[in-house]
């Protein structure tokens, strides 16, 4: 595979990234301010307390008011980063989010740790509809990082943007996707990270293009040649960049650490559907179930979003397209 | 489950050694559970040890043997991850057995890090914090209407008064005059991000509820006595919710962690568990 040179996929990790993003951007800018609710320290927020005591809000474990104060914030021409778990946003904070922040177009940065299967604590805390939720509402911008340079300069592309942001947040140890000297991300664009898989069109979001990206690999090994895009934007959608791989390809398989409901599964449906590009679809992710509690690589074998199934779905999507052409 | 066990389905017992002996067990409990993982809620599994042991040994009317017994009363766990601390109870009546213990946290364990109502003994799924009050009130009211004389005892966290939630909780309940509705609020003054005085100001606490209409008291959540005598004081208010509001030491009996500085994650290293019980052994004679 001719893997472009933006990747560096080494088994490297970087430490907090985004701590050390914002702890920049307070450097920068004295209108960045952070709050959080109970979870600063497992949002890796506590760099910025350090570094910014009088900038720092702790709320208190009270999500509703805590959105509700950074929309306050905000119209005061703050610009304040939000951090919680996906969950206690979207599900708990859902009218705060879509009133007080999003209506107004409030200037908020809403970060949030745990997406999908990536922790141990249960249903109650994987967030598998986040994205599904806050794709419905009227212009959200929705990002999905995919590793520890992205997030990085994800953080700090967020703070040039005038509105409201829902980011996903890796904490802790993040591992090295992206080569840190060549990869830029920029907000909206997707990024076509080969381009020579005439067999396969492989669309994954944020962390899911380092499983996919093994699975690229994998089918190699087979004969298959995939091509793979990497979203990290999910709203506004890069329409143009996928459109013109989904003309180019009829087999599609889509990965994401979510519901396959109303995430990026269903944004490419959706796409081809109304741009009549003829495809045949598979979507990897969370198949309209309730996961258990377990470990990251245990859940990701158990639901189906490790590279082995992302792999096994590509076959079968093969298979399924030779059908559908003859 | 095991012959050995003192307390033999120990239900409705006003037997103080008895209590005692089953708080003991339930922090052993707890230790087994916890020792060796990485992860895990020992110091909450031990800081609410007596609480447990009371409600289940003592307060609530239940069946072992039926978990579903209609008229059984509620015991809702709204903080998920004290889950710990139910399985190390439940397993004193059988309902877990040693095995089931040691594979806490566990991928593809039952034994789930937060409290899940798919699990044995579990009313509700806790862990997103806050909800168990509501859910409380609507058992009581749904009590109260079917003319059923079962009670609805929801334990909560420091952390949980931290949510609009639970006020609204209150309100409602006071409103109603739910008297077969006690809750208990395990103050260990640990939250998240550090001590729970220093995320927010909570205090005065007991002035708060009696705003909003509850029937207040305060007690040593760690000694038994002090339990038995609130609840049953509990059970006789009338046209009133009640709270027992239990002020509890994290990691309680367990000398090196009652000691350790206090977090959310206590920190216990592969080697201390082997001192973890032998100082758990020792504070019987405390
Ligand atoms: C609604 C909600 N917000 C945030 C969390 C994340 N969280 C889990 S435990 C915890 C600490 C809450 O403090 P407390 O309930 O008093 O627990 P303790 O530290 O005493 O175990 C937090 C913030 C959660 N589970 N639910």
């Amino acid at each position: 595979m001719n893997m472009d040179s933006q990747v560096a996929y080494e088994g490297k990790t970087m430490k907090g990234p985004f701590a050390k993003a914002i702890v920049e951007l307070g450097n920068e800018n004295d209108k960045i301010v952070a709050l959080t609710a109970d979870l600063g320290k497992y949002t890796d927020l506590y760099p910025f307390k350090e570094a910014f005591p009088e900038r720092y809000f702790q709320i208190g474990m009270a999500e509703q008011n805590l959105f509700g104060v950074a929309g306050g914030m905000a119209r005061t021409g703050l610009i304040p980063y939000v951090t919680t778990y996906g969950v206690f946003a979207t599900r708990r904070a859902n009218e705060q989010l879509a009133i007080d922040i999003n209506y107004g177009r409030a200037n908020v940065k809403i970060v949030c740790g745990l997406p999908g299967l990536t922790t141990f604590a249960g249903p109650t805390h994987q967030a598998i509809e986040d994205l599904a939720i806050l794709r419905s509402m009227p212009g959200m911008t929705i990002l999905d990082p995919c590793d520890a340079v992205e997030l990085y300069q994800a953080t700090k592309a967020i703070a040039e943007f005038d509105g409201p942001v829902y980011m996903r947040l890796q904490r802790g140890e993040v591992p090295v996707f992206f080569d840190e000297n060549s990869y830029k991300f920029e907000l909206g664009r997707a990024k076509v990270l080969n381009s020579d898989g005439e067999d396969l069109l492989i669309i994954s979001l944020g962390l899911m293009t380092r499983h996919a990206f093994e699975a690229v690999l994998a089918l190699e090994k087979e004969g298959i040649k995939a091509t793979l895009v990497h979203v990290s934007t999910l709203k506004p959608f890069d329409t143009e960049t996928i459109l013109e791989q989904l003309y180019k390809s009829r087999a599609v398989v889509t990965c994401e650490n979510h519901t396959v409901m109303g995430g990026l599964g269903s944004c490419v449906a959706e796409m081809a559907a109304l741009h009549g590009a003829p495809i045949v679809l598979r979507m990897v992710g969370v198949q309209d179930v309730y996961a258990t509690c377990g470990s990251t690589p245990f859940l990701f074998k158990r639901y189906g979003l490790d590279s082995a199934t992302i792999v096994e779905h590509s076959r079968e999507v093969l298979h399924a397209k030779e059908k559908f052409v003859s | 489950m095991g012959t050995d066990k003192v307390c033999n389905y120990l239900l409705k017992s006003r037997n103080l050694e008895q209590l005692r002996e089953l708080a003991y067990r339930v922090r052993r409990n707890v230790l087994v559970q916890a020792a060796g993982k990485g992860q895990g809620y020992v110091g909450q599994g031990l800081g609410s040890a007596d609480i447990f042991a009371v409600i289940y040994g003592s307060v609530l009317s239940w069946k072992p043997e039926n978990l579903k017994w209609e008229d059984r009363d509620r015991f809702l766990l709204s903080i998920g991850h004290y889950s710990i601390a139910t399985y190390a109870t439940l397993a004193e009546y059988g309902i877990y057995s040693e095995n089931d213990l040691k594979t806490y946290c566990d991928d593809g364990s039952i034994l789930d890090m937060s409290a899940n109502e798919y699990a044995p003994g579990f009313e509700i799924t806790g862990g997103a914090l806050a909800h168990g009050l509501s859910l409380a009130v609507g058992m009581a009211l749904g009590a109260k209407y079917q003319r059923k004389t079962y009670r609805i005892i929801n334990l909560l966290s420091d952390g949980e008064m931290n949510e609009g939630s639970t006020w609204e909780a209150a309100m409602c309940a006071s409103s109603f005059g739910l008297n077969n509705l006690t809750a208990l609020v395990d103050v260990n003054n640990v939250m998240a991000d550090g001590y729970a005085s220093e995320v927010l100001k909570l205090e005065p606490v007991v002035d708060k509820w009696q705003a909003f209409g509850w029937h207040v008291q305060r007690v040593n959540g760690n000694e038994i006595q002090e339990l038995l005598d609130a609840f049953d004081c509990a059970e006789k208010v009338k046209r009133q919710p009640q709270i027992i509001i239990c002020d509890t030491l994290m990691g309680k009996g367990v000398r090196f962690i009652e000691t350790r500085k206090k977090a959310h994650f206590v920190r216990v290293d592969q080697n201390e568990w082997e001192v973890a019980f032998r100082q758990l052994e020792e504070s019987k004679s405390r």
